[in-house]
């Protein structure tokens, strides 16, 4: 919500902005991240894998800080209104987005385990539910940094989808293991993976929720039961 | 009429000379609730709440149109008694102004000359509940000769309080009545309000916007004498649906 000017007290604007722009630095190691753990799945890189894993350190760490700064915020400034909202939802979504941080590393992690024998077929559909997963990521970010109320609505939308896209994967993969037993142990991984994504599927749709609530001080889940 | 409504305020408007004050308010004061009355200097805030118990009577040049009723009763009709007012409604003003006189005297002088006390164990009695409920007792009893002046700047407040309870008031209007302690002191009268919260209507206009968002539970935001949102502090200080106090209250005003 831009209130279209500044605090009389120039240095909150600068808070704010500064907290603001932790959590688009984390969201951007976590789309990376993301990108990366399929890529090293698809590749069977294990040296991106690492990278992968020490990514989330990084994340984790805008995470704390994030974290010191809005609680000095709510200590030094005590932020009313959509300030207030807003300083809350940057730290919850701190938060998720540590989360999401932590799927990405457990993909990561699987790398190894799915190397040893010939690739299997499956693993190729993964990297399209991987791009829509990290778009909704992509999207919930561009709404928090746009306060935009309407975009959030749509990634928690486009949640559905990927849901869909999930259970047609299980299936896939199920079918796989009935027809090739031995390759259950690899597919088992596989469906962590998927199962991963959908995970920062509603992660982001998460995100998007407090980018509502923050632009507009109206629970996202309340907003349906009001209008019926 | 809202059953709840202690005072209802209708198209109330305050004149100093040509000047408008108050343009137009119209205001419906809860019995069991603190509200609260913010908003920028000048904005007409406490010039309203006097309003409410006719101290603007006292100003040369002061007009009031509209309408004010307490309990349904025209404050402002031609049969209305002010200092009978003055006593249903309370006043607390920013500094502490203590009479110069003991710290018992401040207390007995309302009830006795409103005949609220049949005797001196009666005032006695009067004395004691109304220091007591004003969280003063334990620390004035033993020196009630003393000059009300000679307390802290808190306890005089407190002492403020006491004497405007002690005429067994219905409404108290408190203006500012912590601007001029520190902050133990201050917490202290929060404290106070709290407790005498549901006994009496009370109406407390402050700058502080915590203080406010602390003790009330209904708040009104004005600006340049007009009643811009009103609703519980709640919404209020989380999700105003006024641009003009949101712009207030998060400090961007101006």
């Amino acid at each position: 919500m831009a209130t279209g000017h500044e605090h009389t007290v120039k240095a909150f604007d600068d808070d704010i902005a500064q907290l603001r722009a932790l959590i688009s630095q984390m969201g951007g190691l976590a789309e990376q991240a993301i990108a990366n753990a399929i890529l090293a799945l698809q590749r069977d890189d294990a040296e991106l894998a690492t990278v992968v894993r020490e990514a989330d350190r990084a994340i984790d760490a805008i995470e704390a800080e994030a974290e010191r700064l809005a609680v000095r915020i709510i200590a030094l400034r005590a932020p009313m209104a959509n300030d207030l909202r807003e300083v809350v939802a940057a730290l919850k979504i701190a938060g998720v987005i540590e989360r999401i941080g932590d799927y990405a590393k457990n993909i990561a992690k699987r790398v190894p385990l799915i190397v040893s024998e010939t690739r299997i077929d499956p693993i190729s559909t993964l990297p399209a539910m991987a791009r829509m997963a990290r778009e909704m990521v992509h999207q919930a970010l561009d709404a928090f940094a746009a306060r935009d109320a309407e975009a959030a609505v749509r990634v928690c939308e486009s949640d559905r989808a990927l849901d869909d896209y999930y259970d047609s994967i299980f299936r896939t993969l199920l079918t796989h293991m009935i027809e090739n037993p031995t390759t259950i142990s690899q597919v088992a991984h596989l469906m962590f993976v998927a199962k991963n994504l959908e995970r920062i599927g509603d992660h982001a749709t998460n995100v998007a929720e407090m980018v509502y609530f923050a632009a507009t001080g109206i629970k996202l889940t309340d907003r349906g039961a009001n209008a019926a | 009429m809202n059953e709840q409504a202690k005072i209802t305020a209708r198209n109330v408007s305050v004149f100093y000379g040509a000047n408008r004050a108050i343009d137009d308010v119209s205001i419906d004061i809860d019995r069991d609730n603190v509200t609260a009355f913010i908003g920028p200097s000048g904005c007409g805030k406490s010039t309203f709440l006097r309003a409410l118990n006719r101290m603007n009577d006292t100003v040369a040049n002061a007009r009031v149109t509209g309408e004010i009723r307490l309990d349904g009763e025209d404050i402002y009709a031609p049969e209305m008694d002010v200092v009978q007012l003055r006593a249903r409604v309370g006043m607390v003003f920013q500094k502490p102004n203590p009479f110069p006189k003991s710290i018992y005297e401040n207390v007995a002088y309302g009830p006795r000359i409103h005949g609220l006390a049949a005797g001196k164990s009666q005032l006695d009695a009067i004395v004691e509940r109304s220091l007591r409920r004003a969280g003063l007792w334990d620390e004035v009893k033993d020196r009630l000769a003393d000059s009300g002046t000679t307390l802290s700047g808190g306890q005089q407040q407190r002492l403020c309080i006491a004497r405007a309870i002690a005429v067994d008031p219905e409404v108290i209007l408190m203006d500012e009545p912590c601007s001029a302690l520190d902050p133990v002191a201050t917490a202290r009268i929060e404290e106070l309000i709290h407790e005498l919260k549901g006994r009496y209507a009370i109406v407390i206009v402050t700058h502080n916007m915590q203080q406010a968002a602390r003790v009330s539970q209904c708040t009104a935001f004005f600006h340049l004498g007009a009643l811009i949102e009103y609703g519980s502090t709640s919404d209020i200080f989380t999700n105003p649906r006024e641009p003009r106090t949101r712009d207030y209250i998060t400090g961007r005003y101006g």
